[in-house]
């Protein structure tokens, strides 16, 4: 690991001043992502800053009847919050099906959004990889691409976003806050917030150098049925191959977002009146321009097929 | 010579990565050669102050220190174990103001103020912790490397239930959490055994929990 400084600080302003006046500095909070790639000098920052002190740790209702959900609020808590169990089921599932109880137990709000992929080629330094090393080459295009991306990638990336809760928050249609170093706070929609790799891979989200996430804010319940469907290579502690978040009501239209298969969750609205008409039409919209590799072709009837896993559980809920 | 599939296959594979180790082993030679005339930045170093298993301890450490390491090589509490450093294993595994948590992703310097509780501190060779008995009435373990990060989770998992953490089982987020063979294996799963001793390490859980898996 390479040499670091370090700094606590007790509010978010002075967090976002701390790392616009130092130089390679960045956050952290829970590390569970950072550290682990500071490990393999992956993540080289020359200063952290620890925003653990700074509150935001607290999910409180919104005004509009939605929850705002601090930006340090532990994976565990958050899927623990009654009222998340009650009428944001689709998120508590989510985390609850995402890493091991330690690293819930670490693991932020914020730094679960900002997580990194785990492209096999991202992690081994002794390859090209355009993400970790911009202009470097894609070592997964004709490598080993099983887990890889087969939608929203590009001829400079096929890597796919890890996260499980930020499947749930797509199809929730959450908000990402932020504060900015000169005190500016703006809010960004889930679906813009992640962004696609196009030919920066290494740009992952729309935060600006020095921006940090405060909260998450949800907008009021949706009601209906809420399922968090993940398939993975075991039962339990393993990345999503293909995810589907489902929120669903009870004629039949309803939300769906795909984790597993994209730089970043995937939805599309449109897709979404074909719901009643079942898995196959929404699949196909869904994947409507997919190129999915030789090694990750299953993906696109593995989308189909867990869709309609979902709405048959939802089916045998009524 | 009859040849079996499998070790063809395994043949292959070390064939392939031997190749591509040779492969790159001679990509980085402009970063060693440009390494020297590099300015290499000093370690920092920061002081942190926190309790472990009720001992108030103050550290001057790198700042890179892992609390893992603090633990191992600077207090010389070598019961929680480093498996793979990078928490995959869960072999690290101690306790936090109460919460389990991966020893080997933390930073000693994050831990200011914090109470820290390793296997040490949960019994000792003369008054076992119930589930450290447990453990041994049920043969919980072959080789033990991962016996201590086990232990430390089982203790914490027993907690989770009681507090009402649903988890990935759970059949409803809305009634209370439930313990149970399925919920206990769910529950475990950070924790890894290579000699693949699971079954008995649930059933030493269930034990001190009161209930049959």
């Amino acid at each position: 690991m390479k040499p670091f400084s370090y700094e606590r600080v007790t509010s978010p302003a002075e967090a976002a001043a701390a790392v616009a006046r130092t130089p390679g500095a960045r956050f952290i909070a829970g590390g569970t992502n950072l550290l682990d790639l500071m490990k393999l000098e992956i993540e080289t920052p020359a200063h952290l800053v620890d925003v653990n002190g700074i509150g935001l740790d607290r999910i409180e209702p919104t005004p509009e009847g939605g929850l705002r959900i601090g930006a340090l609020v532990r994976n565990t808590d958050l899927a623990a919050d009654a009222t998340v169990r009650r009428d944001y089921g689709v998120l508590s599932r989510a985390l609850l099906a995402g890493a091991s109880g330690q690293l819930r137990n670490k693991a932020t709000t914020a730094g679960n959004l900002l997580q990194r992929t785990r492209c096999p080629y991202f992690y081994d330094t002794n390859q090209p990889c355009n993400k970790r090393k911009p202009g470097s080459g894609c070592s997964a295009i004709g490598g080993y691409s099983r887990p890889l991306a087969i939608i929203g990638s590009s001829d400079a990336c096929i890597a796919t976003n890890p996260s499980d809760m930020a499947v749930a928050l797509r199809a929730l249609d959450a908000t990402v806050e932020t504060v900015q170093a000169d005190g500016t706070t703006r809010t960004i929609a889930i679906a813009d917030f992640h962004v696609l790799p196009g030919k920066t891979p290494h740009i992952e989200t729309a935060l600006k150098a020095g921006e940090l996430i405060t909260a998450v804010t949800l907008p009021k319940p949706l009601g209906g049925t809420h399922i968090y469907h993940k398939v993975r290579d075991r039962a339990s502690y393993a990345f999503a191959i293909v995810s589907v978040a489902g929120v669903i009501q009870p004629a039949g239209q309803g939300r769906i977002a795909l984790g597993g298969v994209a730089p970043r969750p995937w939805r599309v609205e449109a897709a979404e009146g074909d719901l009643p008409k079942g898995a196959k039409a929404v699949s196909a919209r869904l994947l409507a321009g997919a190129k999915p590799t030789a090694d990750n072709a299953f993906k696109v009837s593995l989308v189909e097929r867990t869709i309609g896993a979902v709405l048959a559980e939802v089916k045998g809920k009524a | 010579m009859a040849t079996f599939p499998e070790l063809e296959l395994s043949r292959r594979g070390i064939l392939a990565s031997g190749a591509a180790t040779v492969a790159v082993s001679g990509l980085p030679q402009d970063d060693a050669q440009a390494a020297p005339s590099q300015t290499v930045k000093p370690v920092s170093t920061a002081r942190v102050s926190f309790t472990v298993n009720g001992t108030p301890q103050k550290l001057e450490l790198d700042t890179r220190t892992t609390l893992l390491d603090a633990l191992r090589e600077h207090l010389q509490l070598t019961g929680t174990k480093k498996g793979c450093d990078q928490g995959q294993c869960g072999a690290c595994t101690v306790i936090v103001d109460g919460r389990r948590i991966n020893s080997c992703l933390s930073l000693a310097v994050m831990h200011e103020g914090d109470s820290i509780t390793t296997v040490e501190g949960l019994g000792t060779p003369d008054k076992l912790h119930p589930m450290q008995a447990a453990f041994i009435r049920h043969d919980g373990y072959q080789c033990g490397y991962c016996t201590p990060g086990q232990i430390c989770s089982a203790v914490a998992v027993l907690d989770e239930i009681k507090a009402n953490i649903p988890s990935h089982v759970s059949a409803d987020l809305n009634t209370p959490a439930r313990l149970s063979g399925d919920e206990l294996r769910e529950r475990m799963s950070g924790n890894i055994c290579r000699c693949g001793a699971y079954s008995n390490i649930i059933e030493a859980i269930s034990d001190v929990a009161g209930g049959a898996a």
